[in-house]
């Protein structure tokens, strides 16, 4: 009776627990699949910025483009730079077994990361790089402990150092504050977007899809009622 | 013209017969409730696995190089393959949805008890086939979480004395899953398996047909027939519960799009988040998770230290719903008409399997392995209990006929 009792009192704040997972505070990434502006600024910082390393292999420079409003013209000149055809697979550049060499591990696809991380998770990745003189590139990151890459970005953002207070101070980038934020949530708009690319097709169909079984649902229960007439 | 073709058939194969044997004629209670949608549904399901995964079947690579690009293949360059791949895997959770409520609407009306034992073993068995059937095709993605899910599970057999690790060996092909184990849980789960459980639904649905459906009163309808030998407590099952049917058809399906167009993941159960990340043998994730139709029976074999004891458990929490015709000893049926005593543990017992359900969800703990065991007890305590009480439970009187 006693330890139903001990397993009952501690099962509550357990289960609050099991439900939250890791405790490392995420930013909300706030992105809308609607802003293609957005999603093709986000494309564009991928494809410079990222694109050299990782691929986002299961999907294609064509269906980028017409999903993201972007001419065949536009998405040849300024974002394909492996040489591709414009119906290939979004592939990098750099051969995987060189890559897992430099990094320890080989850079992976993100192709799908925004439906195995969660949008909120990406975008508070990309901010959370930070001075960490004890790792191989000098930084590490506050939602990915011990991470194996570089800070690519410290160009634009800066470099964020620890203060004693616990508080983060940047210096040293070419973008605001805001400017990197907003940046940040155009990349991470793109993988979310190339994580579900069908996602505002799907939803806009399913509307229809329900008005239909409603309507049908409808005609169904009247059918019922008058078909169960003589049932007493 | 019709009918001389109808008469034409009729003269070599029973057509017309069969038909007013299991549809136009066959005698159902008037009284079902909201618990006797769920086998026509299960049916309706059954029929949409089948169909959509004959069309993810036409692009789908079984190769473990192949399998996980095409299942992005399918849902990025195939016409509407976004819908059949969601129709596939919204349809697996449904299934179980289905399936755990038809369960439930036997066990509180009885329809497990004499003279149903066969039709109640018929469904365990399908059950149980579903079970291998959803097993095997949650490792065709070749996600991380198919392929560790996979590990896990097919290493339980591995507790098994001195044939485990053979067995073990001869389920994968191989010393780890591989492509070898892909190629054969293809196999077994889109010809094998289909093969058994339409088999199965057949003589579920012969076995109902002879013996006749209960009702939520539990009262056998038969024992009250009119002078043309119809009961007078039944209905024609076409045209009245065919359009009732089709109005239980209608209120599922919006649940059921709605889930598969705004939901697809349905909360990271139907499919799991790690799922998206194509499997790596040399990476473990940091939480396997079974689907979540599977966890209530995972929580039990977590919850007993011993290995081979948490397989001999998990494996009883099954087997023991086979026999629940012969543990219930109780004459009346249904719920409505029967002891506090049984309300009471139906009631714990299907707290016990929700919660079970959620235990086995979520990484343990200590306070949750103790969690755990309590509700593997009143799970188990269920049977135990009923087989104890039922021979001489104070029931209330059953009426003679269907109340409606």
């Amino acid at each position: 009776m006693k330890k139903l009792l001990i397993a009952l009192v501690t099962l509550v704040p357990s289960l609050a627990m099991a439900a939250g997972g890791h405790n490392v505070h995420l930013e909300s990434a706030n992105v809308d699949l609607r802003d293609t502006a957005s999603l093709e600024r986000g494309l564009d910082m991928f494809q410079h910025y990222c694109s050299g390393c990782h691929s986002t292999q299961y999907q294609r420079y064509d269906r980028v483009a017409t999903d993201l409003n972007i001419s065949v013209d536009d998405m040849r000149n300024k974002y394909m730079f492996t040489g591709a055809k414009i119906g290939e697979l979004m592939e990098n550049s750099i051969p995987t077994a060189d890559a897992a060499k430099w990094f320890g591990a080989a850079p992976p696809d993100l192709t799908l990361v925004a439906r195995v991380r969660g949008a909120d998770w990406i975008y508070s990745y990309l901010k959370g790089f930070y001075a960490d003189e004890s790792r191989p590139f000098g930084v590490n990151n506050t939602v990915f402990p011990s991470v194996g890459m570089p800070h690519v970005l410290q160009g634009l953002q800066g470099l964020p150092v620890k203060q004693e207070d616990g508080t983060f101070v940047t210096t040293g980038g070419s973008m605001t504050a805001e400017e990197y934020d907003q940046a940040m949530r155009d990349l991470t708009g793109f993988l979310v977007y190339s994580g579900d690319p069908v996602k505002l097709e799907r939803e806009a169909l399913g509307w229809w899809v329900l008005g239909f079984l409603f309507i049908f649902f409808i005609i169904a229960y009247f059918l019922k009622k008058e078909y169960w007439k003589d049932v007493h | 013209m019709v009918k001389n073709i109808i008469d034409w058939i009729d003269a070599r194969i029973p057509m017309t017969a069969t038909y007013n044997r299991h549809v136009g004629q066959y005698a159902t209670p008037k009284n079902f409730n909201f618990w006797y949608f769920f086998g026509s549904l299960a049916l309706l399901v059954l029929v949409n696995q089948l169909l959509t995964g004959i069309w993810l079947t036409m692009n789908y690579v079984p190769t473990a190089e192949g399998a996980f690009a095409s299942i992005e293949y399918i849902m990025r360059d195939v016409e509407y393959g976004w819908l059949l791949r969601y129709m596939h895997s919204t349809g697996a959770s449904a299934f179980f949805v289905v399936i755990y409520l038809h369960m439930f609407r036997g066990l509180i009306y009885g329809s497990y008890q004499k003279p149903r034992e066969l039709l109640w073993l018929f469904g365990m068995l399908i059950f149980l086939v579903l079970m291998a059937e959803a097993f095997m095709g949650y490792l065709l993605p070749w996600g991380q979480m198919s392929y560790w899910g996979a590990q896990v599970i097919i290493s339980l057999f591995g507790a098994i004395p001195f044939i485990g690790d053979d067995l073990t060996l001869w389920i994968r092909g191989d010393y780890v899953v591989s492509g070898a184990t892909l190629n054969r849980f293809f196999a077994l789960h889109v010809i094998a398996l289909p093969l058994v459980l339409v088999v199965l639904v057949f003589l579920h649905l012969i076995a109902l047909h002879e013996v006749g459906s209960n009702n939520p009163d539990g009262v056998e309808i038969k024992k009250n027939k009119d002078e043309n030998g119809w009961p007078v407590d039944a209905i024609p099952f076409h045209p009245y519960y065919t359009v009732k049917d089709i109005m239980g058809v209608a209120g599922f399906l919006i649940v059921f799009c709605y889930v598969l167009f705004f939901m697809p993941e349905g909360g990271g159960y139907f499919l799991e988040k790690p799922n998206f990340e194509a499997a790596n043998p040399m990476k473990t994730p940091e939480h396997i998770a079974p689907v979540w139709y599977f966890t209530p029976f995972y929580a039990i074999l977590r919850a007993i230290p011993d290995k081979l004891l948490g397989v001999v458990g998990m494996g009883l929490s099954i087997v023991v719903l086979f026999i629940l015709p012969w543990l219930d000893r109780c004459k009346v049926k249904s719920i409505r008409y029967r002891g506090l005593i049984h309300k009471i543990n139906i009631a714990q017992f299907t707290v016990s399997f929700i919660i079970l359900g959620y235990l086995g969800a979520v990484p343990a703990t200590p306070a949750l392995t103790i969690a755990a065991r309590i509700f593997t007890l009143t799970y188990f305590g269920f049977f135990v209990a009923l087989w104890v009480y039922s021979k001489n439970e104070k029931t209330k009187p059953v009426p003679t006929r269907v109340t409606h």
